[in-house]
């Protein structure tokens, strides 16, 4: 990390790891649960908030010291709606069945409780190199988690990585289906996606108990 | 054998396998250990033999489902007998053997995959194994159809006592019940194994589009489809009807439970109010169409014409509020909140029935549901209660009347 110094480097490591916006903070759950059933799905949520998050904390800390802190949050919201804007134009021209199946959810990404809360708490009081790094660093954080969930509820839930039939072929009967594996309905269904959460966050806390809050 | 686990003991205390073979020593022998300062209670009924006593009610049921798989099986393929008789039916060495070979296994399976995942977890954090998964492995085997797959009931054993049980902190400590959560992860997850026509009779799946074809559907099922169904009102009550494994006779779950109330093992509150509840959902539904407001042609209308006082005879309800509903660790703990408990669980086991034919089976989710709820009931209870004493304490009179005295005293305890 000769690039950056340590204390940047950390902007990126920390939400990646012991400070992840979605299983410490417990923010962004809403989409997690709902686009994870499909990685592809989940791979496209995540470059979306990546990209979101990097230029919008860019424009916020570039125009900090101008927005009158009383109208701060219609200013962030203003920011967010145009840059998901974008997105989604640039998904409904070049990807439409996968902006089918984001629908609302690409659109929700400016209630989303990371991006407003990274707004707010980073990039009004630094300047636009770190807020940039931070900004891809929550998102990269929050990526992470959705690309996991996908995996699992994709792979358990449809047979499929990517869509790809990696299991074998449920109704010619190939593969692990050939021997009476069958696909798990649960999976598929947002309650799924809770639960794998949930594990992700026990695993997480039984690595580092330090993160443990006590009761 | 005894001396020999008692050395074992002394010889793996403060080891990390200590709570393993602590499990293995209560469990066949009486322990050896006695406290030795302070007051304590001697009585017989610990964790152990209530178990055990739950389980003993369970074992007709265990047995009847046995014999019932078989003459379900051979019924399907043979037609069903003209002139039944017990003997000559249903009790024979023949329907047993099918019963035998189809359950056992999955007995097998929801003990060995949750006393493994017990033995692991109390071995890693280091206390003892306890004894609540004695009943929920013999109840998982009773309330799933007889032909599911035994690596699917195994998933569903490891889920359920994970992140039903162990998550929560174990035997006590678990907020749903452990053998529903695994029926209600197996219907979600593979729900073409758990309802339908053709998982409730041995081998149906294997000989669907056949010439052998054979079909089993519930009473419940056939009402969703609008459809009739040919069992007697005799034949529902003994338990000759297709279902999940124990569920059917509700003659002997009747017993088990006689056996658990006069045990006082179980709440004869819940059991009573969980009932009453059930005939007062029934009694609506049966009131609305009598009163000529749903047209024949809705697709509720046989599910809730179904005269009221049946539904306890068919499906898992009975089953449900005997042995599911009653569990201490889960269901409300004061006495006014179990009136509550049971009396939803009945009243929504039917609404969910009636409303969505897409689970025929509302029990499970009526109990889970009340489950969740049950904390909430205790504590508007407890606050029921206290509000109710302070305003008794407010207007009361102490004596000695009108003197100083009394507003000292009240400003005192207030």
């Amino acid at each position: 990390m000769a690039l950056l110094s340590k204390k940047d480097a950390n902007l990126i490591k920390d939400p990646l790891g012991d400070n992840n916006p979605i299983t410490i903070q417990v923010l962004g759950i809403c989409s997690a649960l709902a686009i994870t059933a499909e990685l592809k799905a989940s791979v496209v949520m995540a470059i979306s908030v990546l990209f979101v998050m990097g230029v919008g904390n860019v424009v916020i800390s570039l125009i900090r010291n101008i927005i009158p802190s009383k109208i701060r949050i219609i200013v962030q919201l203003v920011v967010v709606a145009a840059l998901v804007i974008i997105v989604d134009q640039v998904l409904k021209a070049f990807a439409y069945d996968l902006s089918k199946t984001l629908s609302v959810f690409i659109g929700l990404i400016i209630t989303n409780c990371i991006i407003m809360g990274r707004f707010e708490a980073f990039a009004l009081g630094n300047g636009p190199r770190r807020a940039f790094l931070d900004g891809i660093g929550n998102a990269l954080g929050y990526g992470v988690i959705l690309v996991i969930v996908g995996f699992f509820r994709e792979l358990l839930g449809s047979g499929t990585l990517f869509g790809i039939k990696v299991l074998g072929d449920p109704i010619a009967k190939t593969g692990l289906y050939a021997i009476g594996y069958e696909n798990n309905g649960f999976m598929i269904i947002p309650p799924a996606a809770l639960i794998v959460v949930g594990i992700i966050i026990w695993v997480q806390r039984s690595r580092n108990r330090a993160l443990i809050e006590e009761a | 054998m005894k001396d020999k686990l008692h050395q074992l003991k002394l010889k793996y205390q403060g080891k990390k396998m200590a709570p393993a073979f602590n499990a293995l020593h209560t469990f066949l022998y009486t322990p050896n250990e006695t406290t030795h300062s302070g007051s304590h209670v001697r009585a017989a009924d610990d964790l152990k033999r209530t178990m055990n006593t739950v389980i003993l009610a369970l074992v007709p049921c265990l047995l009847f489902g046995m014999f019932n798989t078989g003459y379900q099986h051979f019924s399907a393929i043979n037609g069903f007998p003209e002139n039944f008789s017990l003997m000559e039916h249903f009790l024979t060495w023949d329907n047993l053997w099918v019963g035998l070979v189809t359950v056992l296994p999955l007995v097998i399976v929801s003990y060995g995959v949750g006393l493994a995942i017990e033995f692991l977890f109390a071995v890693n954090k280091g206390h003892e194994v306890e004894e609540g998964y004695l009943v929920t492995g013999m109840l998982v085997p009773l309330i799933v159809p007889v032909d599911t797959p035994l690596w699917m009931l195994a998933i569903a054993v490891a889920f359920g006592v994970v992140i039903g049980k162990e998550v929560f902190g174990g035997t006590g400590m678990n907020i749903l019940n452990p053998a529903l959560t695994i029926r209600a992860f197996l219907f979600f997850a593979y729900p073409t194994w758990m309802s339908g026509d053709k998982v409730w009779v041995h081998e149906a799946v294997e000989r669907a589009g056949t010439a052998d074809a054979i079909s089993g559907e519930t009473v419940l099922g056939s009402l969703a489809q609008g459809s009739d169904y040919s069992y007697s009102l005799a034949d529902m009550f003994y338990g000759f009807i297709p279902g999940s494994i124990g569920e059917t006779s509700t003659l002997l779950i009747l017993l088990g439970g006689l056996f658990l109330v006069f045990t006082k093992i179980a709440s004869w509150r819940i059991m009573v109010s969980a009932v009453v509840g059930a005939l007062v959902m029934g009694l609506i539904f049966n009131g609305v169409v009598n009163a000529g407001w749903l047209p024949e042609y809705s697709k509720f209308y046989t599910l809730m014409s179904f005269p009221y006082w049946q539904h306890l005879l068919v499906g898992g309800l009975a089953f449900g509020i005997v042995f599911m509903a009653t569990d201490p660790v889960t269901g409300s703990q004061t006495n006014k909140g179990k009136w509550y408990y049971g009396f939803f669980i009945g009243f929504l086991s039917v609404m969910i029935r009636v409303f969505n034919p897409g689970y025929p089976e509302g029990v499970f989710l009526a109990i889970l549901l009340m489950n969740v709820f049950a904390p909430t009931i205790d504590h508007y209870v407890l606050k029921g209660n206290i509000k109710k004493r302070l305003k008794r304490f407010k207007t009361a009179t102490i004596y000695p009347k009108a003197s100083d005295e009394v507003d000292t005293l009240k400003t005192e305890t207030a």
